[in-house]
């Protein structure tokens, strides 16, 4: 056995395509284990774990692409590495603008007649540089990139504002622009729902149940995770909100987050009074006191439900599998006790554990409610656990479990073998951005889950919720078919997949408790809504797309029919932190 | 105080308002300021005997000969050696010179006059191809050629200048572009405009046969026009030096050790790092092996955004790189990223018609990591071989980092 690397000091490639070279190369003969990263702390922890340490690799700097093999002998490694570099040399194709692919976003949006709008989703430390780039080019900004210092995140969002130009973001992963998917989002029917949402899986959640409720949507814009804080103050929710007010195509607003900061909720309940269309606040965890056209909703549901029914004047009626939680948990053996919910999305995760706490009680998370019920490790389940595998400590070094299912595979079948494990609860995010195929990926697992506990003498419930719609890549009656099949419980909702999951544990034994919601203070008297023309203008599209970052973006706008530019993005200065420092003192 | 950017506006300004025109020629020693017998000019950065390479110094040695300050190459080199001979880049001197550069008093140079900014350049006279000084080359047939410039094409050249109450280099420079040079590797298109505008006025300026040789000279020489147009990007780009805070970059040039430049805001400061050697295409029976590190002041096209930077209006010349037209159109398109301003004077038709990217500006070429893209001739490592093939070079990353920290410690 051999373990070989080499080194490509200051070079640089997004996630995705290392990703999908490490796998290429594992899979060759002889490999025994591969690892394709840049050369971060993080990174070569885990190429120590998977023995793939030698003194390059150890002597690597985090602007160091890392190419690393073990095999079976000194030919395999050999040929495994000169085929990684092969598959990294790979031209990247542009997307639209002829062979050329453009360095930087002024000339990316220069060679893009009619671009307005920047992705941006390049490694966190280098996210604020590009978006101001994209800023002063003139460009709308999606920030997909997270780990943006937050006095970066203000000063952005101020700049964007003196500009009238929206900066979704930091942290955005999800946005609609008449029509054009952005970063990971729904293929759904456009109409007359706008959607502003802090939460990326909540707004694929409520964007997907209006489509499959039978309205659709008009915009869903993404204000980033912080933007509700206090410190941001709501800036890009303001503006994104004012500008749905005055979107001719918009007739419902939805606001999704986590509760907000009480005094940032309390001014953009008081701009929505203004707005003379109904407004939906879904705060989870929040009660939101209804009042004219404003109105609250506990859940993404209730908030999808709402919308369908303003815009369609109908009830949505979505998806129904029957699933009858006491016959489920009749079959329970007696040391089956406790839910597992293993998420992939950030924000259904949030609301799954709020709904279970009615049925079962706190529960354990690596994200979780009350900082009491912290788990020591995300890895390790105790009783009623759900935890969120999208989180930072699953994902440095890796792909989103949206993307990459391996982890929650293992980590299934874990659960699985469990005697204590009531009931897995599961959600399965489709969409752009997501993977081509994760029923295919779950459904063994799921059936292999579920043999292995009959095999122990135990009934192993598996509770899915699938958020997606028909027109997805995946398309969602085939993966829910497939689910099916492998003898998951299938829902429409991530809250009924949660109800149904804590029914099932209630019925087992397990209490409940009320946790009375974050009161929201009413709306307060604030200044007249923004005018923001131009970032009405961009609602009124079509959108074309400065990409720079994750090249998968690109393909799925340009499978879209979008019109985008792909950027062949390099760290500024060659990652050199002093340099950069230096040019942006003298770019002030 | 005004912004960098709002300084590099200025700079860029005056590159685009400037008006280079051929005035004259006349020898070196009469119009160069500060020239004198002993002092020998030669391209890039300053550099000293010691460190010079194969071809400077075979130049040097022939420039001495030619002077008559040396009888053979062993007196030529003890007199460098005892500290009787001095040298000074052209650039101290308005001068630019192309591969080694050398120029001393009694060779005739080009005059060119920016006359909107009453800048002036000098340049001495192409050789033509083989065995020539710039390429380190010192027989006697170099030498002869040498003085039949000074005695004969000079001064021929020099009056017909006059008659035609000088050229307008701009004018000539947007038109070769259209027709297929990039006016640093490729004047094929440049030299025949040269002579076609400078041949009613050289046939009225002297004795028959001496005009047949001429005419002959300039009909044989793709390159006749590489030097006035050199000094045309040197007095435009000295009408942009010396802009207070201006980030443009106004010189780069090589002396076969050493690639430097020279920075608008930042005064007659060098940045300077080792010369990479070019890759390219080489004549039959040398390999890179041979080649000297990038050596000369024809880094003054590109300086100014014609050269490699304006490849795309020249894709016969991408075979040198083993490249195809895509690639020629590409690689211009890369300079915009690196530069402020197009300049419409010099539009390219294959871009329909987007004006070329001028006006380095160090701080784009060290956030985006692109260095400018220079065509270059290739020298052989040893004086007196000649050019050896021709290719692509790109200056050290070093020179612009150099300089950013350089401004970013005048600025604080």
């Amino acid at each position: 056995m051999v373990v070989r690397s080499v080194i490509k000091p200051s070079a640089y490639a997004d996630s995705v395509a290392l990703m999908l070279v490490q796998r290429e190369v594992r899979a060759l003969p002889g490999v025994q284990e591969a690892g394709a990263v840049m050369g971060t702390e993080a990174n070569k922890e885990l190429l120590k774990d998977a023995g793939l340490l030698t003194p390059e690799v150890e002597a690597a700097g985090p602007n160091d692409l890392i190419l690393v093999v073990r095999a079976d002998s000194e030919q395999a490694a050999a040929a495994a590495l000169e085929r990684a570099q092969a598959l990294l040399a790979r031209p990247r194709e542009a997307a639209a603008g002829g062979d050329y692919r453009p360095r930087t976003v002024a000339s990316a949006a220069r060679m893009l007649e009619g671009a307005n709008l920047a992705l941006v989703s390049v490694p966190g430390r280098f996210a604020a540089g590009v978006a101001r780039e994209a800023l002063d080019a003139g460009l709308h900004v999606m920030l997909f990139s997270d780990n943006v210092p937050l006095d970066a995140e203000i000063s952005l969002k101020q700049a964007a504002a003196a500009r009238d130009l929206l900066l979704m973001g930091p942290d955005c992963g999800t946005a609609i622009l008449g029509g054009a998917a952005l970063g990971f989002a729904n293929r759904v029917r456009r109409g007359a729902v706008g959607i502003v949402g802090a939460a990326g899986t909540g707004i694929q959640q409520v964007a997907s149940l209006v489509h499959l409720g039978g309205a659709g949507i008009s915009h869903a814009l993404g204000t980033g995770g912080r933007d509700l804080h206090r410190g941001v103050g709501g800036l890009t929710a303001r503006a994104a909100l004012a500008a749905l007010a005055a979107d001719p195509r918009t007739e419902v607003i939805v606001l999704v987050s986590k509760p907000p900061d009480p005094q940032v909720a309390s001014t953009l309940l008081g701009l929505a009074r203004q707005v003379p269309k109904p407004t939906v606040a879904a705060f989870l965890g929040a009660a939101v006191t209804g009042e004219g056209r404003v109105r609250g909703a506990a859940t993404l549901e209730e908030a999808a439900r709402v919308a369908v029914q303003l815009a369609t004047g109908r009830e949505p009626r979505w998806p129904h599998w029957e699933a009858l939680p006491a016959q489920e948990a009749a079959r329970l053996a007696p040391s089956q006790k406790f839910i597992r919910g293993l998420y992939s999305g950030g924000t259904l995760c949030y609301e799954a554990l709020l709904l279970l706490e009615r049925y079962v009680g706190p529960v354990w998370s690596n994200t979780p409610l009350d900082p009491d019920r912290a788990l020591e490790s995300g890895t390790r389940s105790r009783e009623h656990t759900v935890v969120d595998m999208g989180a930072d400590e699953f994902t440095v070094g890796r792909l989103h479990p949206m993307l990459d299912p391996t982890l929650r595979i293992q980590r299934i079948l874990r659960e699985a073998d469990d005697p204590e494990v009531a009931v897995l609860l599961l959600d399965v995010v489709l969409g752009y951005g997501a993977h081509p195929d994760p029923a295919r990926e779950l459904a063994p697992a799921i059936r292999q889950a579920r043999e292995r506990a009959r095999a122990a003498g135990r009934w192993l419930p598996v509770v899915v919720s699938v958020c997606g719609t028909e027109e997805d890549p995946q398309d969602y009656h085939t993966q829910v078919a497939t689910l099916v099949d492998a003898g998951a419980i299938v829902q429409a909702t991530n809250a009924q997949a949660a109800r149904l999951a804590g029914l099932i544990a209630e019925a087992a034994g397990s209490r409940g408790r009320e946790r009375p919601p974050v009161q929201v203070p009413p709306p307060a008297e604030v200044g007249p809504l923004p005018d923001a023309p131009r970032i009405r203008s961009l609602l009124d599209g079509p959108v074309h797309v400065v990409n720079v970052g994750l090249e998968m973006f690109a393909r799925s706008l340009a499978d879209q029919g979008v019109p985008v530019v792909d950027v062949d993005w390099q760290p500024p200065a060659g990652g050199d932190r002093r340099l950069m420092d230096i040019l942006d003192k003298l770019n002030a | 105080m005004g912004t960098i950017d709002d300084a590099n506006r200025v700079a860029v300004q005056r590159i685009l308002d400037s008006q280079p025109v051929l005035a004259g020629v006349a020898p070196a020693g009469e119009v160069i300021p500060g020239m004198r017998r002993n002092l020998i000019l030669h391209a890039g950065p300053p550099i000293t005997w010691e460190r010079m390479s194969g071809p400077l110094r075979g130049a040097v040695i022939g420039a001495l000969l030619f002077e008559g300050l040396a009888a053979d190459e062993r007196q030529a080199v003890a007199l460098v050696e005892r500290g009787e001979v001095d040298f000074a880049p052209c650039h101290h001197h308005q001068a630019v010179g192309p591969m080694a550069g050398v120029t001393t008093a009694s060779m005739p140079v080009y005059i060119v006059e920016n006359r909107p900014f009453g800048t002036r350049a000098f340049s001495t006279l192409n050789e033509g191809y083989g065995k020539v000084l710039r390429y380190g080359a010192y027989s006697e047939d170099v030498l002869s050629r040498l003085r039949w410039l000074r005695d004969v094409a000079g001064p021929l050249l020099g009056r017909a200048l006059e008659r035609a109450g000088g050229l307008d280099m701009k004018a000539l420079m947007a038109r070769q572009l259209t027709m297929g040079d990039e006016g640093h590797n490729r004047n094929v298109a440049g030299s025949a405009l040269f002579a076609r505008l400078l041949a009613p006025h050289l046939a009225r300026s002297g004795p028959v046969d001496d005009v047949a040789a001429v005419m002959t000279y300039l009909a044989e020489n793709d390159l006749a026009v590489l030097n006035p147009v050199m000094a045309a990007c040197k007095a435009t780009l000295d009408a942009a030096h010396g802009i207070p805070r201006s980030t443009v970059v106004t010189c780069m040039a090589r002396n076969g050790t050493d690639f430097g430049i020279r920075v608008s805001g930042l005064g007659d400061a060098w940045f300077v790092a080792p010369a990479e050697v070019p890759v390219g295409l080489f004549f039959p029976g040398y390999t890179q092996e041979d080649a000297n590190p990038d050596i000369g002041d024809s880094t003054i096209t590109e300086t100014a955004g014609i050269g490699g930077f304006a490849m795309a209006a020249a894709p016969a010349i991408v075979k040198f790189v083993g490249g195809t037209p895509a690639m020629a159109v590409q690689a211009t398109l890369e300079m915009y990223e690196i530069t402020v301003a197009e300049n419409p004077t010099f539009a390219i038709p294959q871009l329909d018609f987007r004006g070329t990217p001028t006006g380095i500006d160090i701080r784009k070429v060290v956030r985006t990591g692109i260095l400018p893209r220079v065509n270059t001739g290739i020298a052989h490592r040893r004086p007196g071989v000649g050019q050896i093939g021709a290719g692509l070079v790109r200056p050290p990353m070093a020179c612009f980092t150099q300089a950013v920290e350089a401004f970013a410690a005048g600025v604080e």
